[in-house]
């Protein structure tokens, strides 16, 4: 038996190298197929991480506070562009107020919108964050010149705006920015502070918005409600208590009496939760674009069963050859499925170093443009490729081999 | 003991139109012996010897092997008989190409289920056909007649009970032709049995015995009233 295996190895050795070019066209088919799944996979693994660590870095013991209670209704009116109103600045306060719940550290409300920044004779167009005073304990980010509104100005329509350091430089350039008077919408705002620069954070660019105080924001867009608010704990392990907690007293803010949560008119998600889900997009999304490059390892496989019928014609004579000297049908069938694991195999490990030196340039320049981009192979992925690529010369090489098995010994011998 | 049986064996082609490529062939071979099946080309002695050989079933007649009969043993039995009994040899020589003169005569061990040193048995077969100095050489680097020797090495590497050789020196010089005939000879004075298939007379005169054939038909079956020894330069060392 591993003589044999030997000397399939071998034969198949010595008949790859007569027909360089042959084998290497018949090869590139899995090499494409198998780097490809590897560079996705890989690409997919240090996206999935990026934006993992990103939420991590935020930190684990964050409280989402959504509007609505995630079914058809609300879908429908955010599909037509409706918001769902049923979250109030009040709702904010409730929480922060109530003793009840001694885990809660800080607590923010968030009202977005879009908006264009004037100074002088230039313009800017960005995202408004009208938010808390507590905005900066929740989300984390530093005031690098003057300073944040406080609790007070948040609660008296100040027109006053913290701006992005992005936002600072493509309005104000050089100059002072705080004490400048800039417009907002047509609305006249003093500039307080401006922020350090933080760059993008799970998918939002905290550079490039204008922070104010959320009622001056609700107002100038004529609005009681707010997007969402966020909300902070001191403990991660006591985390699923207080969004219980959070949620008794949002029900009794609503007068929801329904203790089983079906009535809510909000959603109560932690960080955990997020991480969840992201991870199940991700990994979904990277499943599905592997198995799609994989494909084209059965075009692949196709080319493998092409040459192996190739290979057997011309060596008709050899396989009468061996059954003249004693070769059993199996002996055939198992020399020809070697040969053409053997191919698919070489195919396959080429394609594993192709793809780890794709997936390296991919995380040379995602470093150089400035991403924590992290070069992850796993070990499941390469076995998987390589399990895949022997799996496609089995089924591929199968039916030629077959044939050849089959062939008459005298027939094959007189074969020219 | 009769190593070969056979009593009115028939082989036909075809399903519609039957052609006879062989009737009522009966003889016997016993150990020792060393027969040229003789016969211009149609007669059918290819056929006979393929049929012998393991390598073709016959359509009808009985055919005892070392006193098994033939026709009860599947494909997978005939491999193993033809692996272990049967040595051969053929006109085109049929060794693999872009591979060693070791390798070569080590092919038939591969699937043989003797527990053997590969290596030592195959360098002696060599040694007894005068290929020492060949061992590494790749096919396509030797001459013809070394070719059908590398052939006759692993005709032998398996110790067969019988060699079958299909027209030894119809591809060869008359020198290698005489070479390969003498190293039959020398097989068959150490107590092998050979079975030589040629349609020369010359070459057939050196066995002890000739069938001919025609039309598929055992026409004559004598005795060489007086065997041609093969003289050339001992090649043999």
């Amino acid at each position: 038996m591993i003589k044999t295996l030997k000397q399939s190895v071998k034969i198949a050795t010595s008949s790859l190298l007569s027909n360089k070019i042959q084998s290497l066209l018949t090869m590139l088919g899995i090499i494409i197929g198998v780097a490809s799944v590897i560079v996705i996979m890989s690409i997919g693994s240090g996206a999935q991480s990026l934006i993992l660590s990103e939420i991590q870095n935020l930190g684990t013991n964050l409280i989402a506070i959504i509007p609505g209670h995630g079914d058809e209704e609300d879908a429908f009116s955010m599909l037509s562009g409706f918001a769902v109103t049923t979250l109030t600045y009040d709702d904010a306060l409730a929480l922060r107020e109530n003793k009840n719940i001694p885990n809660i550290m800080a607590v923010a409300a968030y009202s977005k919108g879009f908006g264009t920044a004037e100074w002088k004779s230039k313009t800017y167009s960005t995202s408004l964050t009208g938010t808390t005073a507590s905005h900066l304990e929740v989300m984390g980010g530093d005031v690098k010149e003057g300073r944040f509104f406080n609790s007070e100005e948040e609660k008296r329509f100040s027109r006053i705006a913290v701006l992005g350091s992005d936002v600072k430089d493509e309005l104000l350039g050089q100059s002072d920015a705080i004490g400048q008077k800039i417009k907002i919408n047509d609305y006249i705002f003093d500039v307080i502070g401006v922020m350090e620069e933080r760059g993008v954070v799970v998918m939002e660019d905290y550079d490039d918005q204008i922070f104010i105080p959320i009622k001056t924001v609700q107002r100038m867009m004529g609005v009681d409600y707010v997007g969402f608010i966020r909300s902070k704990v001191y403990s991660e392990e006591n985390i699923s208590q207080t969004e219980e907690n959070i949620k008794i007293i949002l029900r009794e803010e609503h007068s929801i009496k329904d203790q089983s949560g079906k009535n809510d008119d909000f959603m109560v998600k932690n960080t955990a939760q997020a991480l969840d889900m992201i991870t199940e997009i991700t990994n979904s999304l990277r499943y599905f674009l592997a198995i799609m490059a994989g494909l084209s390892l059965i075009v692949g496989g196709i080319g493998i069963m092409n040459i192996m019928f190739i290979s057997v014609t011309e060596r008709t004579r050899e396989v009468g050859l061996r059954k003249a000297l004693g070769a059993k049908n199996s002996n055939v069938l198992g020399q020809f499925l070697v040969e053409a694991i053997f191919i698919t195999l070489i195919g396959g490990i080429s394609g594993i170093i192709l793809g780890v030196i794709i997936s390296s340039f991919i995380a040379i320049g995602a470093h150089l443009l400035g991403y924590e981009w992290n070069l992850i192979i796993s070990l499941g992925s390469v076995i998987l490729a390589l399990v895949v690529s022997a799996g496609v010369g089995l089924f591929f090489g199968f039916y030629p081999a077959y044939k050849a098995s089959k062939l008459d010994p005298i027939t094959a011998l007189r074969y020219e | 003991m009769n190593l070969i049986e056979i009593k009115n064996l028939k082989r036909t082609f075809g399903e519609e139109i039957k052609t006879y490529a062989l009737k009522n062939a009966t003889f016997t071979v016993k150990q020792g012996e060393f027969i040229a099946i003789m016969g211009s080309s149609g007669s059918g002695k290819s056929t006979l010897m393929h049929i012998l050989g393991l390598l073709d079933r016959a359509t009808k007649g009985d055919f005892l092997f070392e006193e098994r009969d033939v026709s009860k043993l599947d494909d997978d039995e005939l491999a193993t008989l033809r692996n272990e009994e049967i040595g051969f040899v053929f006109q085109s020589f049929n060794l693999l190409p872009r591979t060693t003169v070791l390798d070569n005569v080590t092919l038939p061990l591969i699937y043989s289920q003797k527990r053997v040193s590969t290596l030592s048995r195959a360098k002696e077969v060599l040694e007894s056909v005068g290929l020492s100095h060949r061992l590494n050489h790749y096919t396509n680097q030797i001459s013809g007649g070394e070719k059908q020797r590398v052939a006759v090495a692993r005709a032998l590497v398996n110790r067969p009970s019988i060699i079958f050789a299909d027209e030894p020196t119809g591809n060869l010089d008359s020198k290698s032709g005489a070479q390969i005939m003498k190293i039959l000879q020398k097989l068959n004075d150490e107590g092998k049995t050979v079975i030589l298939v040629t349609h020369e007379t010359y070459t057939a005169e050196c066995a002890k015995r000739i069938l001919t054939m025609k039309d598929g038909e055992i026409v004559s079956d004598e005795i060489t009233k007086n065997q041609r020894r093969v003289h050339t330069e001992d090649l043999i060392k």
